[in-house]
């Protein structure tokens, strides 16, 4: 099997990391660090997507759940660290004299949010990949059950308006594990963290997709019976590729409240995790890179041409998607091979179509 | 499992560098013990730059997405009125040059939009918003970088911040002129029909207590999220409750939804008549004649007879893309512009807290359509006159009842006995 030499993902990696870290916040302004800390928050989630869904076959669909948990979670520490000792305003409003929810409670500690943040999506998404994988639940049941389930969650935080904020959301943090988020140096500090965050999570998957695990994870991907029959369990791999991808959404969603100081049901639900994969499938979701650089080309995109075209930029979207899928089934990332060659693409970077026939035909059955 | 100890080891150990070189680059900042944690006081200097014969105001409005149906329409009336006061003068002698962003009925999009207008367009006030989730972004960032931000929608009150200007009605300029005017016709039971989001939940919250007090029976409260349409299985819940009037909290598209399933429950105004306080010139010709009848509380309406109201009708609708009609989020947000060149003018700079100052220590007043208004320095709200209008076959308003002078503003119903003053205290000082 060829494989891109080491030394060309991690100088890509560390050409990566100097350029975020380094680079961009010194030449850009306040305005666009936090929007590129946002975009790193995308990123991390798409890095998940990439493993899941490029390696792992498994067209995660509602990535937003995790997103939520982790995002939730630093929420309610954020609301009750600004709050005090008082009962968050919102849910004043809605009942003055009923006590904080019982759930919120253990969010007051910063140990336990930040446990909350890694184990919650991890006791998740192996509960529930558990449960699907070994029943052999794949294909389009497995992304409409996903999808399904992100609908179901917006719903629900939507309508628990006193427990959760509801449609308008938690915001307005004034603090940020003791630090002042309004002081200009611990922005940048929260954007580090994310940015240096981003780089981790490509480390790890760089070293996912190098290890005997990414290889049974991309042979799972292209021929599961075969896997299987060779002794091992393919559940078991998909498992672990379906945990990981799960942290890194809650990991993302984690930094995104303190960054972008807000979080509503609209960020988590059916269309934000389909932005999140459309970010993906842009960028090239087999490859170490592209699904983080698709998924803040996309960030980028609704930041400036949304603000320039508001009306126009859902139809680039859509449009770019479509050249992107028609052309390059695997993503922008794999243009310069194609003109090229120079580089040698392993197969592993080259997925199979989300739903081939022969895996449709087997849905019927 | 699959990984050598050698490989998880550099692994660990390049995360831990990379997290460690992030915290120690930027362990400067301030921590919460360092007391700087006030309102605005640690925002950078404003970028605003009046050296020009032109001021930068930016206007933040749904122009995509749910809201956007309302929201252009406020934005099409503050082009409208940045015109006027162009060709009249400018404000300080300066032209208006507007920056108009898409909120995208999104509220963190609302909360980056705000701080792009406030830090890379340095614009001098920010006018927009409608929905008070999206106020509710906004708020943060305006009180973060000191900016100022003019929001035109009645709203559901409690609260007061320094860098926001409330032109819309709060809570005793709409809600409770309406519960007075249902007492005045002998109201005994009342049903609440609402969005599920927060006007509509507080607003609830505060009509039951004053409901309590003016010795009103609830008979049931029902909520429907925002983007969905179907009422039937509330309204039947409605016409088993068999309520003197249905109070309608219902935002936006939605109402089109429950009016439909009113009438085709056969319920009808001589029965079971509706108040709502979202309906307006602007929504009612989408209900059609199953509307027709009932009434809706606002401070105006487009069949308000004043000296200005005539003008800003015809200016209106001859403005391009214009509906029309006018409405009361419209013509508040028409004021919301003229407010902010009386208080620059008044205060004689663009600055922040010189037009705070001046708003404090000097009476500024508009002849807006509605009437004379003028506003509280302190809760900058604005006085209001209290109208009810009951809809007419050609989806106009025939005012039945009026508030006997302007109500003055009281956001935290400070003047009402009936709401309980520990609530008030906590939520004067919450957050979130």
């Amino acid at each position: 099997m060829t494989k891109l030499k080491p030394w060309i993902s991690l100088s890509g990696i560390g050409m990566f990391a100097v350029v975020l870290l380094a680079v961009a916040p010194l030449v850009l302004t306040d305005h666009w660090l936090t929007n590129l800390g946002k975009y790193c928050c995308w990123a991390i989630a798409a890095v998940g997507i990439g493993l899941a869904w490029g390696r792992g076959g498994m067209l995660v669909m509602g990535q937003g759940v995790f997103f939520a948990l982790g995002a939730y979670a630093m929420a309610m520490h954020l609301t009750l660290e600004t709050a005090g000792d008082r009962v968050p305003g919102f849910m004043v409003l809605y009942d003055p004299l009923a006590p904080l929810p019982a759930f919120w409670e253990p969010f007051r500690s910063a140990g336990f949010t930040l446990l909350a943040i890694v184990l919650l999506p991890v006791i998740a998404a192996g509960i529930l990949g558990y449960a699907l994988f070994k029943r052999r639940v794949k294909g389009a049941y497995f992304a409409i059950l996903t999808q399904a389930l992100a609908v179901a969650l917006a719903t629900l935080i939507s309508s628990t308006i006193r427990e959760t904020g509801g449609d308008t959301g938690l915001s307005d943090f004034k603090l940020f594990f003791g630090f002042v988020l309004n002081d200009p140096a611990n922005k940048v500090m929260v954007y580090l963290i994310a940015a240096g965050l981003l780089i981790v999570c490509l480390l790890a998957v760089w070293q996912f997709y190098r290890s005997r695990f990414g290889e049974l994870l991309v042979a799972t991907r292209d021929a599961e019976e075969r896997v299987r029959f060779l002794g091992y369990d393919p559940a078991n791999i998909k498992l672990v590729a379906f945990v990981v991808s799960a942290l890194m959404a809650s990991i993302g969603g984690a930094m995104f409240v303190p960054i972008v100081g807000i979080i509503t049901p609209a960020e988590i639900g059916a269309a934000a995790s389909i932005l999140m994969i459309a970010g993906v499938a842009f960028g090239g979701r087999a490859s170490l890179f592209g699904p983080a650089l698709g998924a803040m080309a996309v960030g980028w995109g609704q930041s400036s041409l949304g603000s320039t075209w508001p009306d126009g930029w859902t139809y680039i979207l859509g449009l770019l998607f479509v050249v992107v899928i028609l052309l390059l089934p695997n993503g922008l990332s794999s243009l310069p091979a194609r003109f090229t060659g120079w580089t040698r693409r392993s197969p592993a970077e080259q997925p199979a179509p989300a739903f081939d026939a022969a895996e449709l035909e087997e849905v019927r059955s | 499992m699959f990984t050598t100890s050698k490989r998880l080891r550099a692994l660990v150990a390049t995360g831990a560098i990379g997290t460690t070189m992030a915290l120690v680059l930027a362990g400067c900042g301030a921590r919460a013990s360092d007391d700087t944690a006030g309102a605005g006081s640690s925002a950078a200097a404003s970028c605003v730059d009046t050296s020009g014969d032109t001021i930068k105001l930016g206007f933040l409005n749904s122009l995509t997405g749910g809201m956007a149906i309302s929201e252009k329409t406020v934005s099409n009336v503050l082009h409208m009125a940045a015109d006027e006061i162009n060709t009249s003068g400018g404000i300080l002698g300066k032209k208006i040059q507007y920056v108009q962003e898409d909120g995208a009925t999104d509220w963190p999009t609302f909360a980056e939009k705000t701080e792009k207008l406030l830090t890379q367009d340095c614009v001098g006030a920010i006018f927009g918003g409608w929905t008070s989730s999206s106020r509710k972004a906004v708020k943060p960032v305006v009180e973060k970088l000191n900016g100022l931000f003019f929001y035109p929608v009645q709203y559901e009150g409690l609260e007061a911040s320094p860098n926001i200007y409330y032109t819309g009605a709060t809570t005793n300029q709409q809600i409770i002129p309406a519960m007075d005017f249902l007492a005045s016709k002998g109201v005994k039971t009342l049903f609440l029909a609402g969005s599920d989001y927060v006007f509509p939940r507080t607003a609830n919250a505060i009509i039951k207590l004053y409901a309590a007090k003016l010795g009103i029976k609830i008979v049931g409260e029902e909520y429907v999220p925002l983007d969905k349409d179907d009422w039937t299985s509330q309204v039947a819940k409605i016409v088993a409750a068999k309520p003197d009037f249905i109070f309608n909290t219902i935002n936006g598209s939605s109402n089109v939804g429950f009016i439909k399933a009113y009438y085709d429950a056969g319920l009808t105004p001589a029965k079971t008549p509706i108040i709502s306080v979202s309906i307006a010139e602007e929504e009612a010709p989408a209900m059609g004649h199953a509307v027709t009848g009932n009434y809706a509380s606002w401070n105006y309406f487009q069949s308000l007879k004043t000296d200005t109201n005539p003008k800003f009708i015809q200016s209106w609708k001859a403005y391009p893309n214009s509906s029309g009609v006018t409405s009361d989020p419209m013509e508040a947000a028409y004021i919301s512009l003229y407010l902010y060149k009386e208080l620059v003018e008044a205060a004689g700079s663009f600055d922040v807290n010189a037009v705070n100052a001046a708003a404090k220590s000097k009476t500024i007043t508009f002849d807006a359509p509605e009437g004379k208004v003028s506003l509280n320095g302190t809760n900058h709200h604005i006085s209001k006159p209290g109208h009810i209008g009951q809809i007419n076959a050609n989806n106009q308003f025939d005012i039945v009842w009026a508030s006997d002078k302007f109500i003055e503003p009281d956001p935290y119903l400070e003047g009402y006995d009936w709401f309980p003053a520990d609530i008030r205290k906590q939520l004067a000082g919450a957050a979130g």
